[in-house]
C-alpha cells in the first residue's frame, strides 16, 4: 500500500499495521496510512468494509487487535470532532440546539461541573460559522435533516480544533443538503485548517471531495492521492 | 374530606409520605436517562426479581430489605453485562430473569408449611410497611441520586442523547450504566414497599414520559419530570387514604389522569 507522503505540514495521526475486528472477524488487516494537519481524507468502501470500524477505533471506543494508532501534533484523542451516523432515537430526544451544540464541549470540562464562559463561547462561536444561531433554542427534533446535521456537525467543531471525522453524514439528506453540507466542509478544511475524515459509502464524483483517499473494499486497501484514485477509477472529478 | 395537615399527622401516613418524596424525586431524576436511552423495562424487571427476594427472604425468615437488596443490585449489573455483550437481547434478558425470580419466590412460598405470609403486600404495596431504615436508606439515596446529577449532568446529558459522542469524548458511560443499574435497584426495593411491584416502574416511567409531552428541552424535561413526580405522588397518597384505596394504584393513577391531560395540552400547543 502506497504511504502518501507530505512534507510540508506536521503529521496529526498515524496508523501502523492496524488490524480491527470482532471476536474472529477481522474487517480491517494491516492498514497503515499517516495523515498530516490539513489534510481532507474520504474513506470509501461497501457496506462491511469496516469503515465505522476505523473510525470507532481511532476515536478509542473500539480496541485494534493489531497495530497501534498514534495522535501526534498535539492532537489528544478525547479531542476529536465525531459527526456519528444519524440515529433515528435523536429525532424525537427533547433538547435544543444550544444544549446539543455545547455537549461538545465536554471533553474541556475535566473534573467540573458546570460549563464555563470559554465553552459556552466556543459553542456560541461554532453555530455563528454554521449559521445556526438563531436556532440556538429550537427543539432538535423539529429541525430539518440538513438543519439537525448542521448541529452535530457543530457540536463536533465545539470538541476539537484539529480532526474531525464525519461517518456518512449525508446519509439521510437529499441531494441539495448533501451538497450544502460538502460545501461547509470544504470551507472548514481550508478556511479554518481542520483536518477531516469524510466516510462514504459513495462512489460519485460529487461525494468524493478532499486531498486523499483510503479505499477499504479493495483486496489490498489502496490510500493515496484522491486524483490518481479517480483518474485510475475513470470517475472524472469535479 | 380530611386536610393534609390531618392526614400526615399520622405516624404513618407521614412515613409514608417522607419515603416517597425521597423516592419520588430519586425515581424522576433517574427515570429521565432510562426513559431517553429505552432502557425503563430494568425497573419493571427489577421489581419482579425484588419480589422473588422479598418472597424467599419471608421464606428464609431473614431480614428482607438487607436480603433483598443485594441481589436486585447483582441482577441489575447481570442484565447489564449481559446485554453489553450482546449474547442476549436487553428486553429479552430482563423478561427472563423477571420471570424467573417471580417464578422462583412463588414457588418458594407455595413449598413452604406454616409461613403466613400476605403476598400482596409484596405485589401492591403496603404503606405500613415502611421501617425507619428504608427512611435512611431512601435519603442516603437522594442525597447520592442528587449530587451525582449535579456534579455530573452535563455528563449525563451526552450520554443519554448520544452513547457514541459521549464515549469520544471522555465519558465513561459504563462506569454511568453501573451507577444507573445501583440507583435504579435501590429505588425498586424500596418503592416496592410503596407502591408494590407490579407497580413500581410507573415511578420510574411516568414522570418523564408526562415531562416529554410539554417540555421540548432536557434541562425542563428533568426538572418538570421531578416537580410531577412529587405531586403526583402527594395527590396519589391523599386518594389513597381519602377513598381508602392501595396507595401504588392512587399513584399510578394520578400519573395516568396527568400524563393525559399534559398529551392533550402538548397536541392543542
Amino acid at each position: 500500500m502506497k504511504n502518501f507522503v507530505q512534507p510540508t505540514s506536521p503529521a496529526l495521526l498515524s496508523i501502523e499495521q492496524l488490524t480491527l475486528g470482532y471476536g474472529d472477524n477481522t474487517v480491517v488487516k494491516n492498514l497503515n496510512f499517516t495523515l498530516y494537519e490539513g489534510d481532507f481524507l474520504c474513506i470509501v468502501g461497501a457496506n462491511g468494509s469496516g469503515k465505522s470500524t476505523l473510525v470507532k477505533a481511532i476515536l478509542g471506543l473500539i480496541r485494534p487487535q493489531k497495530g497501534h494508532i498514534k495522535y501526534l501534533g498535539g492532537l489528544k484523542r478525547n479531542f476529536i470532532g465525531y459527526l456519528p451516523q444519524f440515529g433515528v432515537s435523536t429525532q424525537f430526544f427533547p433538547a435544543s440546539v444550544g444544549e446539543i451544540v455545547l455537549s461538545g464541549a465536554l471533553n474541556s470540562l475535566g473534573w467540573k461541573p458546570f460549563y464555563g464562559a470559554s465553552q459556552k463561547n466556543r459553542a456560541k462561536q461554532a453555530m455563528k460559522y454554521l449559521k445556526i444561531d438563531h436556532l440556538a433554542t429550537a427543539n432538535f427534533g423539529n429541525l430539518s435533516g440538513g438543519q439537525r446535521q448542521k448541529v452535530l456537525l457543530a457540536r463536533g467543531l465545539c470538541a476539537t480544533s484539529k480532526l474531525l471525522i464525519l461517518d456518512e453524514p449525508s446519509n439521510s439528506l437529499d441531494f441539495r443538503s448533501k451538497t450544502a453540507l460538502y460545501q461547509l466542509l470544504k470551507k472548514l478544511n481550508q478556511e479554518q485548517g481542520l483536518t477531516i475524515i469524510l466516510v462514504t459509502h459513495d462512489l460519485d464524483s460529487d461525494s468524493l471531495i478532499g486531498n486523499k483517499i483510503l479505499a477499504l473494499d479493495h483486496a489490498r486497501p489502496f490510500f493515496g492521492n484522491l486524483v490518481d484514485f479517480l483518474q485510475q477509477n475513470g470517475v472524472s472529478h469535479a | 374530606m380530611p386536610n393534609l395537615l390531618e392526614i400526615f399527622s399520622y405516624g404513618f401516613m407521614f412515613r409514608a409520605l417522607i419515603m416517597g418524596l425521597l423516592l419520588a424525586i430519586s425515581s424522576a431524576l433517574i427515570g429521565t436517562s432510562l426513559v431517553l436511552r429505552k432502557n425503563s423495562m430494568i425497573g419493571d424487571g427489577l421489581s419482579h426479581v425484588a419480589f422473588g427476594a422479598f418472597a424467599v427472604a419471608t421464606v428464609l425468615q431473614v431480614a428482607p430489605l438487607e436480603f433483598a437488596l443485594p441481589i436486585v443490585v447483582a441482577a441489575s449489573i447481570l442484565i447489564l453485562r449481559v446485554s453489553q455483550q450482546k449474547r442476549i437481547q436487553n428486553d429479552a434478558m430482563i423478561a427472563i430473569i423477571s420471570a424467573s425470580a417471580l417464578a422462583l419466590g412463588t414457588f418458594a412460598i407455595s413449598i413452604t408449611q406454616g409461613v403466613n405470609t400476605d403476598i400482596n403486600n409484596y405485589l401492591f404495596g403496603s404503606i405500613l410497611s415502611i421501617t425507619s431504615l428504608d427512611l435512611i436508606i431512601g435519603g442516603v439515596l437522594l442525597v447520592l441520586v442528587m449530587g451525582l446529577y449535579i456534579w455530573a449532568h452535563h455528563r449525563i446529558f451526552a450520554l443519554t442523547f448520544d452513547e457514541n459522542f459521549a464515549r469520544s469524548t471522555g465519558v465513561k458511560v459504563q462506569f454511568y450504566d453501573i451507577i444507573f443499574a445501583i440507583i435504579c435497584s435501590v429505588i425498586v426495593v424500596l418503592g416496592m414497599r410503596l407502591l408494590g411491584a407490579l407497580l413500581i416502574s410507573s415511578l420510574i416511567i411516568f414522570p418523564t414520559v408526562s415531562a416529554m409531552q410539554v417540555c421540548k428541552t432536557y434541562n425542563k424535561v428533568v426538572l418538570v419530570s421531578v416537580v410531577l413526580s412529587v405531586l403526583n405522588f402527594i395527590v396519589g397518597l391523599y386518594l389513597s387514604f381519602y377513598f381508602k384505596a392501595p396507595t401504588g394504584a392512587s399513584i399510578v393513577l394520578s400519573n395516568l389522569v396527568t400524563l393525559i391531560l399534559l398529551s392533550l395540552a402538548g397536541r392543542s400547543k
